[in-house]
């Protein structure tokens, strides 16, 4: 198995397998379920949509929180949309805690009284094509210009504890990352598979990828002791 | 440096075909909904909406393949619209690739469909079609919310209605004007910044246009966070590109 996308049952995870299809078409990928084949993939990807408590707990239900931190431990991942969000430790949105990975909160946009630039007023979800401020250096990020447009569709956003695991940054109601990496993982807010170009050719580079080694403590444990293990 | 308004062309689709006269040069097949998505997508349509006219529960069905052979091709936002009745029917669109679906008249008979399937696939893919018209002149503006195409009263206030809806969970609000629908005169401007003013919601406004200027409008004076339009994308009038060149002359921010 060259690439899994876990599915626990939340939401479409077609446009994610095609897009997958589309940039590497003689890599055999799986949307699955199965803790044992995301243990035998070479790469995974880490999905999401709908509100976090539900796809907490659907993960759960499945048995793949294990599955979900030894990947991130041990293989590239690409976390998308509230796979990203996942990743951390808590969510705002009913109060749920998360896989504790990355330490950070997931916070709900608050448009308050702001105004955009054009005076307009910021709707939640943050729907459409926004621009993306490559913060860090990252082999995902290659052949994208800095400040591409990318499709997002979300209501809450990671604050990141570590500014230094942002890699990227996008302006709505506030300037909140858009993405993060760290070792072998990288996850953004937005929805590459649905991002044209810039999505496809991020996609491309997440199949070449090839990540050091995880330099956190522990990186060599097994899976489910610690979920704060990515920490240092 | 901000998020785009969108453009979204609008493809009708019978029996498996889509309709309106299309008319691009080189399309090997004017009918092809693979090949006009396609097109549409290389011009830079932000999102693409596929809006089921057949009227018989027989057709239905070949929208399926449709939408799974456009989304193995084109990658931005698919929405698939018309006959939606049902969270099978959300579900059965969402498994074939579409990203949103559209309900209208099913959330009227059974506003509890938006709940649901918004509970269930999240707010993000279900938008609320509403269907306005016009019941009361300005000052006093009012609009009623209509079904079969404009012919059947709900009895229901737009403004209210998609209140209720978005209380409701719905992510997103396709506001057409009856009143202007293949008018293309523009669209129904006080409408679509009533509605769009009252919701935390985005709207696509929808019904009227007929030049790029009519776009522009909607955007600056309807509040719009985004526009949908067929006939003038379809019969080849303009292109998105050139929708988008004006929009950005006229400093509303596009992705192009």
């Amino acid at each position: 198995m060259d690439v899994a996308i876990i599915d626990y049952g939340m939401g479409n995870l077609r446009s994610v397998s095609k897009a997958l299809e589309h940039v590497a078409p003689a890599l055999e990928i799986a949307v699955t379920d199965d803790p044992e084949v995301v243990a035998r993939a070479q790469r995974v990807v880490f999905p999401g949509q709908g509100a976090m408590p539900d796809c907490m707990r659907e993960l759960d239900a499945r048995g793949l929180r294990p599955a979900v931190i030894e990947a991130a431990r041990t293989k590239p991942l690409l976390g998308i949309c509230i796979g990203l969000q996942m990743l951390f430790d808590a969510s705002d949105e009913g109060n749920v805690a998360g896989l504790g990975l990355l330490p950070g909160r997931v916070r709900r946009f608050d448009p308050g009284t702001a105004r955009d630039s054009a005076g307009g007023r910021f709707k939640v979800p943050h729907m459409g094509w926004n621009r993306v401020r490559q913060t860090l250096a990252h082999p995902l990020w290659q052949g994208i210009p800095s400040d591409s447009r990318f499709y997002f569709v979300h209501s809450y956003f990671v604050v990141p504890e570590e500014p230094g695991i942002i890699a990227g940054r996008t302006e709505y109601c506030s300037d909140f990352a858009c993405a993060v990496a760290r070792d072998n993982v990288f996850a953004v807010q937005f929805h590459p598979e649905k991002s044209g170009q810039a999505g496809l050719q991020l996609l491309t580079n997440f199949i070449a990828w090839q990540p050091a080694p995880a330099q956190w403590p522990g990186a060599a444990a097994q899976a489910g002791d610690t979920a704060h293990a990515m920490r240092t | 440096m901000a998020l785009a308004k969108r453009i979204i062309p609008c493809l009708d689709v019978n029996a498996g075909r889509v309709v309106k006269g299309v008319n691009f040069v080189g399309l090997r097949d004017a009918g092809d909904p693979v090949e006009i998505a396609a097109r549409y997508d290389e011009q830079g349509a932000d999102e693409l909406t596929f809006l089921d006219i057949t009227a018989s529960s027989d057709g239905r069905d070949l929208i399926l393949p449709i939408i799974e052979a456009v989304a193995a091709r084109v990658f931005i936002p698919l929405t698939v619209g018309g006959g939606v009745r049902s969270v099978a029917d959300v579900r059965r669109l969402l498994n074939a690739g579409a990203d949103k679906v559209s309900i209208n008249t099913a959330a009227i008979q059974n506003p509890q469909l938006v709940a649901d399937a918004a509970g269930h696939y999240g707010s993000q893919c279900i938008v609320v079609a509403i269907d306005a018209k016009r019941t009361a002149p300005a000052p006093d503006s009012k609009w009623g919310v209509y079904t079969h195409g404009g012919r059947k009263d709900s009895g229901l206030d737009a403004i209210e209605w998609a209140l209720r809806v978005q209380e409701l969970g719905a992510g997103e609000i396709l506001l057409t004007s009856m009143d202007r629908d293949g008018t293309q005169v523009g669209f129904d401007i006080e409408l679509t910044r009533a509605v769009s003013d009252a919701l935390d919601i985005p709207v696509i406004a929808s019904g009227g246009v007929g030049t790029l200027e009519h776009l522009v409008d909607g955007i600056v004076n309807g509040h719009a966070d985004a526009v949908l339009a067929a006939s003038i994308f379809h019969y080849g009038t303009y292109t998105v590109r050139q929708a988008k060149e004006l929009m950005a002359a006229r400093g509303i921010e596009v992705r192009i």
